[in-house]
């Protein structure tokens, strides 16, 4: 049993070594795309409907990350217990909450109490690729776009009953030993218009190929998937370092049993010896009793 | 010659190619281009499926096939952001 929780122990660490890396690797394009839509919204007018918030935020979409496997701490149950309170503060605004989940221990636990889930993806809470993030954010943009012409419980000319608001709840890795689980909101989005002069100073007069509108449509749902993405790798890093603490005081309780029961079983053993030995005294001296009687 | 463009090719879950480079030639939504030193800030959506080449100095040239790509022009050099590159099979 020590060695189980033990290899566990160093598979999640050598995870959590893999997920940071990963994270380093994705941030050159996550600044890279920050840096290109800073320029296009301070060059082109924003009136996008993924920056607009909305008048009457009706539905308001939950993405909640967690973990496919267990034996991770307390990593799961505290993502959807942030999350939970996040549902109760829309419910307490008058907003109705759509259930996004990713990770199969957060499925089981709403699935478990009759809620209602809109869509659910597992199987990549420890290792998330792009295309993973992509497609949660391609079902998300698609729920967001359909809920602008919804009127009070009608879905609109579309047909479909989408969402207002975006929000996602995911667990920042902040160090080894601590890691947060966060509430982020994602749509609308909030692009700093900052001044130009901050920052790099003057920003260039951009030529833009095609127009800036078509550009930041094609642009903006790239952003939200990057933000997925980096939201997805986090949390899998902090999974990862969630499993290797459960797992390491496993470790350390296992030991610590091996050690007692040692302990007890060779009280036992010597319990039986001392008692033989006083048999054998014991059967001695009577022998040695009625010989001399003889 | 003289000046050099800087070029950083990303995807999005790693750095794929970063260095100097004479020009690039990329294809954008409203046709080909091609980038020298001193080019002005453009910002353009590539073509998809598209190919990026960079050519370095000393006529050697790498090239890489893109997808859901962007490129972005500055003072400061050229970047493409792609959601994924592949090196392409050299040469043509």
């Amino acid at each position: 049993m020590k060695k189980i929780t033990k290899a566990m122990e160093l598979v999640a660490t050598s995870r959590i070594a893999k997920a940071q890396a990963r994270v380093e690797a994705s941030l050159p394009y996550a600044t890279a795309i920050t840096g290109v839509l800073t320029a296009l919204a301070s060059n082109a007018r924003i009136d996008h409907p993924l920056l607009t918030p909305r008048e009457r935020v009706r539905r308001a979409g939950v993405l909640v990350v967690t973990a496919d496997r267990g034996l991770a701490g307390g990593y799961s149950t505290n993502a959807i217990r942030t999350a939970e309170s996040l549902i109760a503060r829309l419910q307490a605004d008058g907003k109705e909450p759509v259930l996004y989940v990713v990770g199969r221990k957060g499925v089981t636990y709403y699935r478990f109490r009759n809620r209602e889930i809109a869509a659910s993806w597992t199987g990549f809470s420890e290792q998330p690729g792009f295309s993973d993030a992509r497609e949660v954010g391609e079902t998300l943009i698609k729920a967001f776009s359909a809920g602008a012409d919804d009127v009070d419980g009608d879905a609109g000319a579309d047909g479909v009953l989408g969402i207002d608001e975006l929000h996602i709840v995911y667990t920042e890795f902040k160090s080894l030993m601590t890691q947060t689980p966060v509430t982020k909101i994602i749509g609308p989005m909030e692009v700093e218009d900052r001044p130009r002069s901050e920052g790099l100073g003057l920003l260039p007069a951009y030529e833009f190929e095609p127009e800036a509108e078509a550009l930041l449509d094609a642009l903006l749902p790239k952003y939200i998937n990057t933000r997925i993405y980096a939201a997805l790798l986090e949390s899998a890093a902090s999974e990862s370092a969630a499993r290797r603490r459960a797992m390491k005081s496993a470790t350390d309780n296992a030991e610590e049993m091996i050690e007692k029961y040692t302990r007890e079983m060779n009280t036992a053993r010597q319990a039986g010896i001392t008692q033989e030995i006083s048999e054998i005294v014991g059967g001695a001296n009577a022998l040695a009793a009625s010989g001399s009687e003889v | 010659m003289a000046q050099q463009l800087h070029v950083e090719l990303v995807a999005v879950e790693e750095k794929v190619w970063s260095g100097e480079a004479e020009m690039v030639v990329a294809r954008t939504t409203e046709g080909e281009l091609g980038v020298l030193p001193g080019h002005a800030p453009l910002l353009g959506q590539l073509a998809e499926p598209s190919q990026v080449r960079i050519k370095q100095a000393g006529g050697q040239q790498v090239a890489y096939d893109v997808a859901g790509g962007f490129l972005s022009v500055t003072g400061a050099g050229v970047t493409v952001l792609a959601e994924s590159a592949t090196p392409a099979t050299p040469a043509r």
